[in-house]
């Protein structure tokens, strides 16, 4: 069982691990400033979110597991508006 | 080589950057970057002395974490202060540079 | 075989590079950006180094405030990245400020790497602090900041509010009592709106939280204080509340309420305890919490304070 568990969060940590590889690349590699924010926006939700799903087992009771699960949501909104802002920021600019 | 022993190493490294930065770095405002620079990398210092002052119990000694805390409060006050400063220079003489004879040219965008 | 001292070794890199960054690059707003991620990373050493607290307050004051305060300031001053009439360093310059750097970094290295192998510690002494304090604070910085150095603290709270009048004061003359112009926004876009629509409830009680948890656990009045301002902060430049006047009286309460209530606590401590700033030890928890309930206020008045800055020219209608 615990076996399974193990498995289970070193899944989900090595697959977010490589969200946040591949979100890092496009931030590097891409050519324009909308194509990294989607590649950052990526890495933050789905990346983040997989961390978090193999950090949970970790937790010892359901408040810690609350709060980061609410860490990984404050991530979320935070993430996507800031995105929406600075998107809206290079529209008005190339205008 | 310990945590301790690399993030000391880390901190000097730090200072040195910091150092070069704010001789060379005509803008004010990167001055004040590599003046934090130098100011992180003192904290580091201490930090390292906190982790090797592992006693009574604690893996860390309080004391040099606390002054690290006040110190970081401080010197956020300080650079507030340093931003103000150059604001007030850019709006009474229209340059953001420290080169006094810059100060009496006419400069090309105002601030009214 | 422990994977800590690839991780060790990884994050020093990964620090000395964005730092090298942060001097090198041409682009003052990139430069800034990359001393935002520098304070991040470098919250990562502080947990390396068993110092929770720290990596805390790094990440809120001395990369996320000090970040907002670089960035609006960047963008007040209207020629961003170059400065109209200064020439370009020389190459002498740069050569003699390279090696005085480097042998200052070098001394520095050397003296960290003959550090005696028997450190002096003051912890017996905070442990004592700690453990003394009438039910007994489990977080040890707790105990020394407001209780073994509780001197030092205080006057750091009044350094705080020198720096405040101090740059209201660099305002010009007329503009004095008007409010500061910095982080007002004239139109602000929907999503900031939406965005401290959120946050600024849910951060106000996570902020709370991280202030009252610090008395046991990491955390504290300087990681709390930071976390409110930066939802007052987030409330200003979303347009939802306006910076206000400085000659208003609850601005100023609020900012001195901080030191005061140390001050008299340790005025008061002559006579209930024996000796200036010393806490009877059955009331000692509650009086550390009396304390910092205050500290709070200030830091969270002072610290918009100090990103607002001076007052601006012209009084808003």
């Amino acid at each position: 069982m615990t076996f399974l568990v193990d498995l289970f969060r070193i899944v989900a940590i090595v697959v977010g691990t490589f969200f946040f590889v591949a979100g890092t690349v496009g931030l590097l590699r891409f050519p324009d400033s909308l194509t990294r924010l989607h590649a950052l926006a990526k890495a933050d939700n789905i990346g983040l979110g997989l961390v978090v799903l193999g950090l949970l087992p970790l937790t010892e009771n359901v408040l810690a597991a609350f709060k980061v699960i609410l860490i990984w949501a404050l991530v979320l909104v935070s993430g996507g508006s800031t995105a929406q802002l600075i998107g809206r920021a290079l529209r008005s600019g190339r205008r | 080589m310990t945590t301790a022993a690399l993030a000391g190493l880390v901190g000097a490294a730090l200072v040195g950057f910091g150092l070069y930065g704010l001789i060379v770095q005509p803008h004010p405002l990167r001055k004040l970057l590599a003046f934090n620079l130098i100011g992180s990398g003192v904290f580091l210092v201490f930090g390292i002395v906190a982790r090797r002052g592992a006693a009574a119990g604690f893996p860390f000694d309080p004391v040099p974490q606390a002054m690290v805390i006040t110190g970081i409060v401080v010197a956020f006050a300080a650079s507030a202060v340093a931003v103000a400063l150059i604001w007030r220079l850019y709006s009474e003489t229209g340059h953001v540079t420290l080169d006094p004879d810059a100060w009496t040219e006419p400069s090309r965008e105002r601030e009214s | 075989m422990s994977v800590l001292p690839f991780i060790d070794i990884g994050l020093s890199i990964l620090v000395v590079t964005v730092a090298a960054s942060t001097i090198f690059m041409q682009e003052l707003f990139a430069a800034v950006v990359s001393y935002v991620a520098y304070g991040l990373l470098l919250a990562f050493v502080w947990i390396r180094l068993y110092a929770p607290d720290v990596a805390l307050t790094e990440a809120a004051i001395g990369s996320g405030v000090t970040g907002v305060l670089l960035i609006t300031a960047g963008k007040r001053l209207v020629p961003l990245s170059r400065t109209t009439t200064e020439a370009e360093p020389t190459l002498t310059l740069r050569v003699f400020a390279g090696t005085f750097a480097a042998l200052v970094a070098c001394a520095l290295g050397a003296a960290i790497l003959v550090l005696p192998d028997e450190p002096p510690s003051l912890a017996p002494e905070a442990a004592v602090a700690a453990s003394g304090a009438g039910a007994g604070l489990g977080n040890p910085i707790t105990a020394v900041l407001i209780s073994y150095r509780s001197f030092d603290t205080m006057l750091e709270k009044i350094v705080l509010i020198l720096a405040v009048v101090a740059v209201w004061s660099i305002g010009t003359d007329g503009a004095w009592g008007n409010a500061p112009a910095q982080l007002r926004q004239a139109r602000p876009h929907p999503e900031m709106v939406f965005l401290a629509q959120v946050l600024v409830p849910i951060g106000t009680l996570i902020g709370i939280h991280i202030f009252w948890v610090g008395a046991d656990a990491p955390g504290g009045a300087f990681q709390g204080g930071a976390l409110l301002a930066a939802m007052w902060m987030m409330a200003m430049m979303a347009h939802l509340t306006e910076p206000p006047r400085i000659d208003v009286r609850w601005l100023r309460l609020a900012l001195v309420a901080g030191p005061a209530v140390f001050l008299i606590v340790g005025l008061a401590g002559v006579f209930m305890a024996g000796s200036f700033f010393a806490y009877p030890p059955s009331l000692a928890k509650p009086i550390i919490l009396f304390i910092e309930t205050f500290m709070v206020l200030s830091i969270a008045a002072a610290l918009p304070m100090l990103v607002a800055g001076p007052p601006n020219e012209r009084p808003v209608p």
